[in-house]
């Protein structure tokens, strides 16, 4: 019963005052796909979220939701579900009534509201909690609660803000799981704003980073984390070493850059074109794609480096070091592969030149 | 002596003055109770040795006072009066600070919540008396606002405006009016204004959101507002016997009639204790009802 519709936002600015909180942004979110729109604070993705409920009116730029354009309509007008940060569950009502208020809304018969209120939920596991008042609710069902309100009426699009801030760790993911099981089991198409990356990589078809009001990069999870675009996406998602360089020569898929005066890695990219030859780039390599190399034949790339400090996390070790570039690379290691000998030991870091990638060097133009 | 148990066994170290002034025990109790007592057992004793009065007279405990008013025409009419006009000012405050308190809560601009709070709040600095009688300077035959009514024709000659019911209304309503607004500015402060949000992302038109969700949620406001104006209209005292006159006695100008002028203290024992009963009465019905009403209950 795949409900969803397809959102396209083009040359969306929104102003306040003189401040551009949302910068000539384009976004096209596909029917039944769950995109997380993920950012630092201030990076305009709650404002992004409220111009496409409504609650807000575009500066200038467009919103289609399945091809009609709503930038003019009023949030009443749009028949977009929304679960709002701190639930909104109006305190007043019990469960039922909280669920059945945008079906009555909608003037449904007096049957179908019940019949739909049971069947929902049902759907979140909340059976038994339909006479109860919103306060007698846990953060997790209250959750539950405003996520059923938010897709009873059958919305083509489902608007999450900050969905699982309010709950602690356990609680997070276990209402990660279960908002991702529903998506797909209703298949309506879906927009979570969040600034918690991890939430954003587990639950998201796509992520669309932003940042100052732009979009940054909108990809697969799994591309945003192996490829980012840019400096600001590589180092707002997980850890991530930059190694300054100069691209010297490329080769089929290969791109040699020169680190250091007489140090060059090589790197399999496709993003590298003729063009960039000369050019000052960085090289971005995840702590734990870079392992503890024996001899130097082992790896498409090694790199001398001093340990500073090593740090046991449980499952893995990180371990701090400062390169020959004068660069310090983190490196994480399962923990059953290191011990405190490196202590300010040099050590030869080794990685193979699929598991680096190329990202423009903004600094410097 | 409260401070002989003291506890101060620390090691040699030493002790600050506030800590060892914290230390004493009972200290806290003791600052409770002096404000407490100050407040209730002071009043409270006064207040009973009056009402002994309305119940004992020489002869011993007599009925008669009471059964006298409860009999008297005169006295019930006042009664039926004084509950009138305190019912009408309730709900004329009610009307009026409404959209005040709404507005209150809904402006984003600080400056006009400034701007209103000041408007809400300065008369409540200024002397009862001086209002009253700025209330008699307007209101009379050829005051201000019976010269601006003739001016615009919408009258041809001056409304009785004052040493009636209209006048106690206006100046009473006029005066019981902050503490309205602020009853409702108080509950409606903890409303969480993005409940209306969420309604009409679900598909209410913002009145109706309004009725829906923010109204019930402020009626907790109404009641506590309306059960204050309510209340201290019922034994207001000056605005009436200035803006009244004899032609509107309210129970309280009766029971000072009957202290400074008839001096049957009996009497005015027995006007008190009714208004004193009533009163309660009232405020127990409010509680009763904010029980057995859930939407009232534990919203705040």
């Amino acid at each position: 019963m795949a409900l969803g519709d397809s959102l396209s936002i083009s040359n969306a600015t929104k102003y306040y005052k003189k401040f551009k909180a949302v910068d000539d942004v384009n976004l096209t979110v596909n029917k039944g796909e769950f995109l997380t729109i993920l950012g630092p604070s201030g990076s305009g993705k709650t404002s992004l979220l409220k111009l496409i409920a409504g609650f807000e009116e575009l500066s200038d730029g467009s919103i289609l939701l399945n091809n009609l354009d709503i930038t003019k309509k009023k949030p009443y007008e749009r028949e977009i579900g929304m679960l709002f940060q701190n639930y909104a569950l109006f305190p007043h009502m019990t469960v039922s009534d909280n669920i059945a208020y945008p079906l009555r809304l909608r003037k449904f018969p007096k049957e179908e509201i019940i019949e739909r209120v049971q069947s929902i939920l049902k759907l979140v596991h909340l059976e038994e909690y339909g006479s109860r008042y919103p306060e007698q609710l846990s953060g997790g069902q209250q959750q539950r609660v405003a996520l059923a309100r938010a897709i009873v009426f059958n919305p083509p699009l489902l608007l999450l803000d900050e969905p699982l801030g309010a709950l602690d760790k356990n609680l997070r993911k276990q209402m990660q799981l279960e908002i991702m099981q529903i998506q797909e089991k209703v298949g309506i198409t879906t927009i979570s704003v969040t600034h918690d990356q991890e939430e954003a990589l587990v639950m998201s078809d796509r992520i669309c980073v932003m940042n100052n009001g732009r979009i940054e990069q909108v990809d697969s999870p799994k591309n945003i984390y192996k490829h980012p675009k840019n400096r600001f996406v590589a180092e707002f998602i997980g850890e991530i070493n930059l190694i300054k360089g100069e691209i010297i020569n490329i080769t089929d898929e290969i791109t040699k850059v020169k680190i250091k005066d007489n140090l060059t890695v090589k790197i399999k990219t496709d993003v590298a074109q003729p063009g960039i030859i000369g050019k000052s780039m960085l090289i971005a390599i995840r702590p734990e794609n870079i392992q503890i190399a024996q001899e130097s034949s082992e790896f498409h790339n090694t790199i001398h480096a001093k340990v500073l400090d090593t740090i046991y996390v449980g499952d893995s070790v990180i371990i701090q070091t400062k390169a020959v570039t004068g660069e310090n690379i983190t490196v994480k290691v399962p923990a059953h592969m290191s011990d405190s000998r490196f202590d300010n030991r040099d050590i030869l870091l080794g990685w193979n030149h699929k598991d680096a990638c190329l990202i423009f060097d903004e600094t410097q133009t | 002596m409260i401070g002989a148990k003291s506890e101060l066994r620390i090691p040699a170290k030493r002790v600050s003055l506030a800590l060892r002034v914290s230390r004493i025990t009972g200290l806290k109790w003791l600052l409770l109770f002096i404000p407490l007592g100050y407040i209730m057992v002071l009043m409270f004793f006064s207040m009973f040795d009056f009402f002994k009065l309305s119940v004992f007279n020489d002869d011993g405990f007599t009925l008669q006072y009471l059964s006298h008013i409860f009999t008297t025409p005169v006295y019930l009419k006042v009664l039926w009066l004084t509950v009138k006009i305190a019912l009408i000012v309730t709900f004329c405050a009610l009307i009026f600070a409404y959209p005040v308190a709404y507005m209150l809560v809904r402006t984003e601009s600080g400056l006009w919540k400034k701007v209103i709070f000041a408007a809400v709040l300065i008369p409540f600095w200024i002397s009862l008396l001086v209002r009253t009688y700025a209330w008699t300077i307007l209101l009379q035959k050829n005051g201000a606002i019976n010269k601006l009514l003739l001016e615009l024709g919408i009258i041809n000659e001056p409304l009785d405006l004052l040493y009636n019911t209209t006048g106690v209304v206006i100046g009473m309503t006029h005066i019981l009016l902050p503490y309205m607004i602020l009853s409702l500015y108080s509950v409606m402060e903890g409303i969480d204004q993005r409940l209306l949000q969420a309604a009409q992302g679900m598909g209410a038109r913002p009145w109706k959101a309004f009725i829906q969700i923010f109204l019930p949620l402020s009626l907790p406001g109404v009641l506590a507002g309306s059960l204050l104006v309510f209340v201290m209209g019922l034994g207001y005292y000056i605005t009436p016997a200035l803006l009244g006159g004899a032609g509107t006695p309210m129970i309280s100008m009766l029971i000072e009639s009957n202290i400074n002028t008839t001096l049957n203290w009996h009497l005015a024992s027995a006007l008190s204790l009714v208004l004193f009963v009533a009163t309660l009465l009232l405020l127990l019905i409010a509680l009763l009802i904010t029980r057995s009403n859930p939407m009232l209950k534990g919203l705040e």
